[in-house]
C-alpha cells in the first residue's frame, strides 16, 4: 500500500515528538522536579504512530500507564501534556491526573490508565457506541504483554467477538511486564488467544513503521468493515526502565544497546524514505529542529505555568451534585 | 534489638515466619522479579519497592511465586490454597488494584467459614500498599481500609510504625482468618528499634501512644505519627491529648476508645480514607451511641474531602489530613462551649 507523503511526514514528526518528549522527561525526572510515576515509551514510537496513522479523530483509543506515545500519536497537544505531567492547571487534565491519566476525549483519546487491563473493556464500550451510533468509527485498545494476562483483557476479547464489535486489540509486546519476562508470564501465544476467541490475528515488527502501518491498516479495515474485532501483535523493545528509577537488573546489558543500534524506528524510517528518494535528509532535519523547539518551549512553559488552586480540589467530582 | 525500617521489619516478619512454618508461601507480581529476563537474574526486584527482597534467594521458587499480572486469579488462588492447607501471603501491590479481584476476597475468602457452617479455616494474608502523599494520583493513592472493614469475615490491620508492622504481620500470618494487611507506602523508610526475634501483637487491642486529660485522638496508620506530632505541639499550649492507635479496624477495640472518651470528654478522629462511611464515621457512631453523656463537645473528624486523590502536589496536600489540621480540630473541640437551652 502506498502511504501519502503528508501522512509519512506527519508520522515522522509524531515519532520524533514522542522520542524527544520522552528523552526530555528522562532528563527532567532525574532533577526531581517531576512528581509521581513516569513510564517512558521510547523505542516503541512506531507502534502508536503506525496504528494511529490509520485512525481519525472520530476513532477511539484506550492507552496504558505507558501512555505518552499513544497520546501524541492520537493528536493530544504536547504543551498540555507536559503541563499535566508537571501538575499545572494548564495541563490537559488540569493537574488532576498526571502522567498516568492523560486523556483528551475531543480527539478520541480515552485515557492513559493506571490499572493494567483497564483499557480493553472500555474499548468494547467505545466500539459498541460506534456500532450503535453507526458513525463508522473503530475503537482500539493498546495494552502490554503483561496486560494480556488480565482477566479483563481476555473477557474483552470474548465480548468483542460475541458482539461483533468494531474493536482492534493491539498487544504491545515489549517482552516484559515490570521485571518479569513475557516468556515466563504469558502461557500459549497471542496468536492462539486470538484464534480461540474467533478473531483474525496479525503480527509485525514494531520497529518498522511501514510494517506496523500495513498490519494495523488490515486489522482496522477488518473491524471498520463490520467484520468484528481483530488482534494486532506488535513486537517491541522498551529502551528505558519499567518506570523512571528502575535499574533494570533483570535485563542483559546489551539488550537495550542492540535495540538502539539495530531497531531504532526513527533511524530505520529515515533510511527507508531517503533511500527511496521520498524525502531529503535535510527536510527531516528540519522536522527534528522544529520538534526540538516545540519540546523546549513545552517544558519552559510547563515549569512556569500556574499551579492549581484550592477550589480545583472540589471541582469536577460530578457533573452535578 | 536494632534500628529497622518499616520495610525491613516487614521483610523480617515474613522471613521468620517462613522459616518457622513451611506452609507459609508468598505470591505476587515481581515479589522476586526477573523471571525469564535476559539477565538471568532472579530476585531482581523483591517487590516493586523492595519489601520482599532476598526471600526468593532463601526460600526458592516453590515458596516465593511470581505471578502474571492477573490479580483475580492469584488472589483467588491464595484463598483456595489457604482453605486447603497452605498459609499464603499474597501481595496485591497497590490496594487500589483490589478493583480487579474483589470478588475473590469479598464473596469467597471472607465468607467461607460462615457459609460452610464453621467448617473452613482460611489463613490468608493479603498485603497491599495504601495512602496518598506520593503524587501517585487517583488510582494509586486510595486508603481503602473501610471497604474491607465493611465486610464480615475479614480482619483488617494497619500498622503505624516498624515495631507495629513486624508484630502485627506475624500475628496476621499465624491467624486462621483472612487478614488484609495495609502498608502506608510513604512509611517504608521510617526507622525505629525493632526486636530481632519474632513477637506478636494481638488484634483488637489498641495502643495508647500517649495519655492526656483533655482530648482523645483516634488515628490510623501513618496518621498516628501525625496525631503524636500534633499532640506535642498542643502540649506546649497546655492541651494534653490521649492518642489511640487501634492497630486493627476489624476487630476494633471499642472498649479502649470508649474508656478514653469517658476520661477526656472530647474526641477527634483522624482518618486518611474518603470521608463517607469511613473509620471516622464508624467510631463517631460508636461513641454517639455508647458514650453520648460523656461528651463535652461535638466529635470532630479530620478527613480528606469527598473527592478522588488529586495528582498535583498543591492539591494533594490540601486533600490530606495534616498535623496542622489535627491541631486545629483539637483546638476547636477545646473551644467549644455548651449553650444551655432556655
Ligand atoms: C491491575 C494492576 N496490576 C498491577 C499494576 C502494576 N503495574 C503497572 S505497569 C505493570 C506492568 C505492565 O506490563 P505490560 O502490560 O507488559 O506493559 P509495559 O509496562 O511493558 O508497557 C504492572 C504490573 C497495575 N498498575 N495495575
Ligand atoms: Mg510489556
Amino acid at each position: 500500500m502506498q502511504i501519502a507523503r503528508e501522512t509519512l511526514l506527519r508520522s515522522y514528526r509524531a515519532m520524533r515528538t514522542i522520542r524527544m518528549f520522552e528523552e526530555r522527561l528522562h532528563v527532567e525526572f532525574a532533577t526531581g522536579e517531576i512528581p509521581g510515576f513516569v513510564h517512558l515509551y521510547c523505542g516503541e514510537e512506531a507502534s502508536a504512530v503506525g496504528v494511529c496513522a490509520n485512525l481519525t479523530d472520530n476513532d477511539t483509543i484506550a492507552s496504558t500507564h505507558r501512555g505518552h506515545g499513544h497520546c501524541i500519536a492520537k493528536g493530544v497537544g504536547v504543551a498540555g501534556m507536559m503541563a499535566e505531567i508537571y501538575g499545572r492547571s494548564t495541563g490537559v487534565c488540569r493537574g488532576k491526573g498526571g502522567s498516568m491519566h492523560i486523556a483528551d476525549l475531543s480527539c478520541g483519546m480515552l485515557g492513559a490508565n493506571g490499572i493494567v487491563g483497564g483499557g480493553p473493556p472500555l474499548i468494547c464500550g467505545a466500539a459498541l457506541s460506534h456500532k450503535t451510533l453507526g458513525d463508522g468509527a473503530v475503537a482500539v485498545a493498546f495494552y502490554g504483554d503483561g496486560a494480556s494476562n488480565e482477566g479483563t483483557t481476555l473477557e474483552s476479547l470474548n465480548l468483542a467477538s460475541v458482539w461483533q464489535l468494531p474493536a482492534v486489540f493491539v498487544v504491545e509486546d515489549n517482552g516484559y511486564g515490570e521485571a518479569t519476562a513475557a516468556s515466563y508470564a504469558c502461557a500459549g501465544t497471542q496468536r492462539a488467544r486470538a484464534a480461540a476467541f474467533g478473531m483474525p490475528y496479525i503480527e509485525c515488527d514494531g520497529s518498522d513503521y511501514f510494517a506496523v502501518h500495513q498490519a494495523a491498516g488490515e486489522a482496522i479495515a477488518h473491524a471498520r468493515g463490520g467484520n468484528g474485532p481483530a488482534m494486532l501483535h506488535v513486537h517491541l523493545t522498551r529502551w528505558y526502565g519499567h518506570f523512571e528509577g528502575d535499574a533494570m537488573t533483570y535485563r542483559a546489558p546489551n539488550e537495550v544497546a542492540e535495540a538502539r543500534r539495530d531497531h531504532d524506528c526513527l533511524r530505520l524510517f529515515r533510511e527507508r524514505v531517503t533511500q527511496a528518494g521520498l524525502f531529503e535528509g535535510s527536510a527531516l532535519d528540519e522536522v527534528d529542529a522544529a520538534v526540538a523547539d516545540e519540546i523546549e518551549s513545552a517544558v519552559l512553559r510547563a515549569k512556569d505555568d500556574p499551579l492549581p488552586q484550592a477550589p480545583d480540589l472540589m471541582a469536577d467530582v460530578y457533573v452535578r451534585y | 534489638m536494632s534500628k529497622k525500617s518499616f520495610r525491613q521489619a516487614i521483610n523480617e516478619a515474613l522471613r521468620q515466619e517462613m522459616r518457622r512454618d513451611p506452609t507459609v508461601i508468598l505470591m505476587g507480581e515481581d515479589v522476586a522479579g526477573g523471571r525469564g529476563g535476559s539477565a538471568g537474574v532472579t530476585d531482581a526486584w523483591g517487590g516493586v519497592l523492595g519489601v520482599t527482597k532476598g526471600l526468593y534467594e532463601e526460600f526458592g521458587a516453590t515458596r516465593v511465586l511470581d505471578t502474571p499480572i492477573t490479580e483475580a486469579s492469584y488472589i483467588g488462588a491464595a484463598a483456595g490454597a489457604a482453605v486447603t492447607g497452605l498459609r499464603p501471603v499474597a501481595e496485591l501491590m497497590f490496594v487500589d488494584f483490589v478493583g480487579c479481584c474483589l470478588d475473590q476476597i469479598m464473596n469467597q475468602a471472607a465468607k467461607f467459614r460462615y457459609m460452610f457452617g464453621g467448617k473452613a479455616r482460611t489463613p490468608l494474608v493479603i498485603r497491599a500498599m495504601y495512602g496518598a502523599g506520593f503524587n501517585a494520583a487517583a488510582q494509586h493513592s486510595q486508603a481503602l481500609y473501610p471497604l474491607f472493614t465493611h465486610i464480615p469475615g475479614l480482619k483488617v490491620v494497619i500498622p503505624s510504625s516498624p515495631y507495629e508492622a513486624k508484630g502485627l504481620l506475624i500475628s496476621a500470618i499465624r491467624d486462621d482468618d483472612p487478614v488484609i494487611f495495609l502498608e502506608n507506602k510513604v512509611m517504608y523508610d521510617e526507622e525505629e528499634e525493632v526486636p530481632d526475634e519474632a513477637y506478636t501483637i494481638p488484634f483488637g487491642e489498641a495502643n495508647l501512644t500517649r495519655e492526656g486529660d483533655d482530648v482523645t485522638i483516634v488515628a490510623f496508620g501513618r496518621m498516628v505519627g501525625f496525631a503524636n506530632q500534633a499532640a506535642d505541639r498542643l502540649e506546649k499550649k497546655g492541651i494534653s491529648c490521649t492518642v489511640i492507635d487501634p492497630r486493627t479496624t476489624s476487630p476494633l477495640d471499642r472498649d479502649t476508645i470508649l474508656e478514653c472518651v469517658a476520661d477526656t470528654g472530647r474526641l477527634v478522629i483522624v482518618d486518611e480514607s474518603s470521608p463517607r462511611c469511613n473509620m471516622a464515621t464508624d467510631i463517631a457512631a460508636l461513641v454517639a451511641e455508647e458514650a453520648f453523656d460523656t461528651l463535652r463537645a461535638p466529635i470532630r473528624r479530620v478527613v480528606p474531602p469527598h473527592t478522588p486523590v488529586p495528582f498535583a502536589t498543591v492539591l494533594e496536600s490540601l486533600y490530606m489530613p495534616s498535623v496542622e489540621k489535627i491541631e486545629a480540630a483539637v483546638t476547636a473541640t477545646m473551644n467549644h462551649r455548651v449553650v444551655e437551652k432556655v
